[in-house]
């Protein structure tokens, strides 16, 4: 079954090989990764889609909370979230096929990003689902090459972010630190 | 305060304010720097024969004194060699630092010799790993490394460090502050689960407590004792448990699971209430999950969250660290006493009896025989000599399973083995840092005659820094518990198991200028190992004992605890090709 997984992490060199190894070590393939650094650019945030047993999806976020790197790691399979993703498309088509296609685009809300004599380049994003009949819909107006951008996905749940705070050489807190809200 | 210095010597101050006085290592071209700062500095280096060693000894030094082992070795070739040390470490949660040379940050990437992604390689291998390619990152990172190692559920770190950064002089400033927002422990477990385990304790008929590795690496056999005692109920310690709760307490029963035994492995099966104590409920203790404990509910305390659940559902699980929650425990258990205690104590006292009748069934005895040397008549001589005192570092194998059942600890970090990954030629090199670590105690190495040789260049260590270690090899010439499997379940035809070449050691002893001596019978056993006992400085035993014993009892991989096999079915012939 497909997990996604919301990460909130260091942004740092081998932070992502750290989460990617995590699921390529139990054999999990990886469906689609994005990954972004935040308002915060010492942070980035991740989006997995992973094919995942649905018994060992707890076990997955705890190994991956463990990682020092990872500040948190949520589920969203099953909890409030929207999850988004887009589409870049090319299609060529001949002359005749130029109005159905822009109709068509305009149904799905795309928007033409280029436009020439072979055909379109068009823009879209939503539901992975309602994207994959898009590009099938342009399939059938000719030739197209497609670029996905795999799922973005945001928590609509407030999920309380605790952070170590610093600690002394000598052992000790040094300073209490509250999460600031990213 | 702050001043000129080079990353090497950065480095050593580092080390230096985290207390190391040893390093375990092997140089080559790109630690150069290091070395050359390590000449007048303060700080011990052993060198080992092969940096795997570097790594087992910095394990064993870890493991027999709970303070972090270091060790070190150079780019390529020398960083791979630590690669089993530090998986080792891994399974284990033994908290080792490992420091390696890389080739310099200008040429990493250009296949330059001696390159290997490091890096990359130790992912999966360590806790946490770093890569340092700026002199300004040493020293925070260096102390980051060892805060990781020693904190939360220990571990391997390992700090690559380009051979630039060594040798770039830069201002040191002593680092006084960690920051790894990311990293989380949690120290206390929750009050409110503690309170319903004392009133889940109290409510139990059949209570057993199943105690491992983690109270040895929180220093909680005290606190373990003192519940155990409290609760008046029977306990097991794992593998990698053995001497947290002293061997012969009247409340200890043996190690559980596939070479534990009977009342031990009867006890899980029967008992309504596991109080799980530093463990992770790993395959060798519980064989087949289905059938495990399936009466009990489970109180479940670890300070690594992902072991809770992951493989037995806890009925309550307690995150924390188990010397403080153990100790909250005991407390709380004590108030409840008057009020709780007695509801169930007449159960309590046959759950006893119970167990008291299973180890009176079958308890796990030694074998003898007047003209050969059984393997657990070894066993159980070391076991006389060390009456519960000595450090024994084990390797892997038949003979590590017999060391486990019949040599006592009383102590906790005298029993050194590798446990979760099975690594054979650790038995050696841990000795060496675990007489490193008590220069004053009687350290025994145990190896099969197999294993001994995958870190029989070590001899050389010993001898070198006269490490007065005590090196038995139990030699059945054969990879014994190989050919114990082939001959159980793969109808007896041993395949590749013979050793039949094996060096005489008192020879090899002698080339390696150590004393050594080769023991063939019963008698002289003892008094061959008093001899070793007594002499100074390192000796190698040869001990022949009988090639076709089997360790009993056995679980049978995939069959669940109680179905245990207590004896060989019948003697069974070698078949012949
Ligand atoms: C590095 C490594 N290779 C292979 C194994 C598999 N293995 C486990 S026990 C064993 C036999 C060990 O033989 P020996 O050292 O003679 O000890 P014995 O079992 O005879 O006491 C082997 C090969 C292992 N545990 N570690
Ligand atoms: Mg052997």
């Amino acid at each position: 079954m497909l997990m996604t997984i919301s990460l909130l992490m260091e942004n740092k060199p081998g932070a992502l090989m750290r989460v990617t190894g995590l699921l390529s070590q139990r054999g999990y393939n990886i469906e689609s990764l994005t990954v972004a650094r935040t308002l915060d650019p010492t942070l980035s945030r991740m989006t997995i889609m992973v094919d995942v047993d649905s018994k060992l999806r707890g076990q997955v976020i705890k190994q991956m909370n463990k990682l020092i790197n990872v500040l948190q790691a949520n589920d969203l399979t099953e909890s409030p979230a929207v999850v988004r993703e887009l589409v870049l498309l090319r299609v060529r088509s001949t002359m005749e096929h130029r109005t159905a296609i822009l109709k068509e685009a305009e149904i799905f809300g795309a928007r033409v990003v280029d436009s020439s004599v072979e055909g379109f380049a068009l823009e879209v994003t939503g539901e992975s689902e309602r994207l994959e009949e898009f590009v099938s819909v342009m399939e059938s107006y000719g030739e197209i090459d497609v670029t996905r951008s795999g799922a973005v996905a945001v928590s609509l749940e407030q999920k309380k972010l605790r952070l170590s705070p610093p600690v002394s050489k000598t052992g000790g807190v040094v300073e209490p630190v509250s999460a600031p809200a990213r | 305060m702050s001043n000129l210095m080079s990353g090497a010597r950065i480095l050593l101050e580092c080390l230096t304010r985290e207390n190391v006085d040893v390093i375990f290592g092997y140089p080559g071209g790109v630690t150069l720097p290091l070395y050359d700062a390590m000449y007048d500095h303060a700080i011990r280096h052993v060198l080992v024969r092969h940096e795997e060693n570097a790594a087992f000894a910095a394990s064993g030094y870890a493991r027999a004194s709970g303070r972090v082992g270091v060790c070190c070795a150079t780019s390529g070739p020398g960083a791979t060699n630590l690669t089993t040390g530090l998986v080792d470490a891994m399974m284990d949660s033994i908290p080792v630092v490992a420091i390696t040379g890389q080739v310099s940050s200008k040429l990493i990437g250009s296949d330059a010799f001696q390159e290997a992604d490091t890096f990359g390689i130790m992912r999966p291998a360590t806790k946490h790993n770093f890569l340092v390619k700026d002199v300004k990152d040493l020293a925070q990172t260096v102390h980051e490394a060892f805060y990781i190692a020693s904190t939360g559920r220990p571990g391997p770190v390992l700090v690559d460090i380009t051979k630039d950064v060594l040798q770039a002089m830069a201002h040191y400033t002593p680092v006084n502050e960690i920051h790894l927002p990311g990293y989380k422990v949690v120290m206390d477990g929750h009050a409110g689960q503690i309170r319903r385990a004392a009133q889940m304790i109290w409510e139990a008929e059949r209570p057993f407590v199943y105690a491992g590795g983690g109270i040895i690496h929180a220093g909680a056999h005290d606190e373990l004792r003192e519940l155990v005692e409290s609760v008046d109920c029977p306990a097991v310690c794992t593998l990698m448990g053995l001497g947290g709760l002293p061997g012969s307490h009247p409340n200890f029963v043996s190690m559980p699971g596939m070479h534990g035994s009977y009342a031990a492995n009867m006890g899980m099966t029967e008992c309504d209430l596991i109080i799980a104590l530093g463990v992770r409920f790993d395959d060798r203790v519980t064989g087949r999950l289905s059938g495990f404990a399936p009466h009990a509910k489970v109180i479940h305390v670890d300070i690594d969250p992902a072991e809770i659940g992951k493989n037995r559902a806890a009925d309550l699980p307690i995150v924390g660290d188990v010397k403080r929650v153990i100790s909250k425990l005991t407390k709380l258990l004590k108030e409840l006493e008057p009020e709780l205690a007695a509801q169930n104590a007449a159960a309590r006292k046959g759950w006893w009896q119970k167990v008291h009748g299973w180890q009176a069934e079958h308890p796990i005895l030694p074998s003898f025989s007047p003209d050969e040397i059984k393997p657990q008549h070894l066993m159980y001589e070391i076991n006389r000599i060390s009456d519960g005192k000595a450090i024994v570092c084990s390797d892997v194998g038949q003979h590590q399973m017999w060391a486990a059942q019949f040599i006592r600890f009383d102590q906790p970090r005298h029993w050194i083995n590798s446990g979760g990954l099975g690594s054979m030629g650790f038995g050696m090199p841990s000795a060496i840092g675990a007489q490193m670590a008590n220069p004053e105690k009687l350290v025994f190495a145990i190896a099969g005659d197999g294993g001994f040789q995958m870190s029989l260049p070590e001899l050389a260590t010993l001898v070198n820094y006269d490490l007065p270690v005590k090196m038995i090899v139990m030699n059945n010439g054969y990879l014994g518990m190989v050919r114990q499997w082939q001959e159980l379940f793969y109808n007896n035809r041993l395949s590749g198991v013979e050793l039949t070449t094996f060096p005489n050691c008192e020879l090899l002893a002698a080339a390696y200028g150590m004393k050594g001596r080769i023991v063939r019978t019963p008698e002289e056993l003892p008094d061959a190992l008093r001899d070793a006992v007594n002499s100074p400085g390192p000796y190698l035993l040869d001990v022949r004992v009988t090639s076709f014993e089997n360790v009993y009892p056995m679980v049978p991989a995939g069959s669940a605890v109680n179905e245990m096999v207590l004896a060989p079915p019948q003697p069974v012939a070698v078949a012949s090709k």
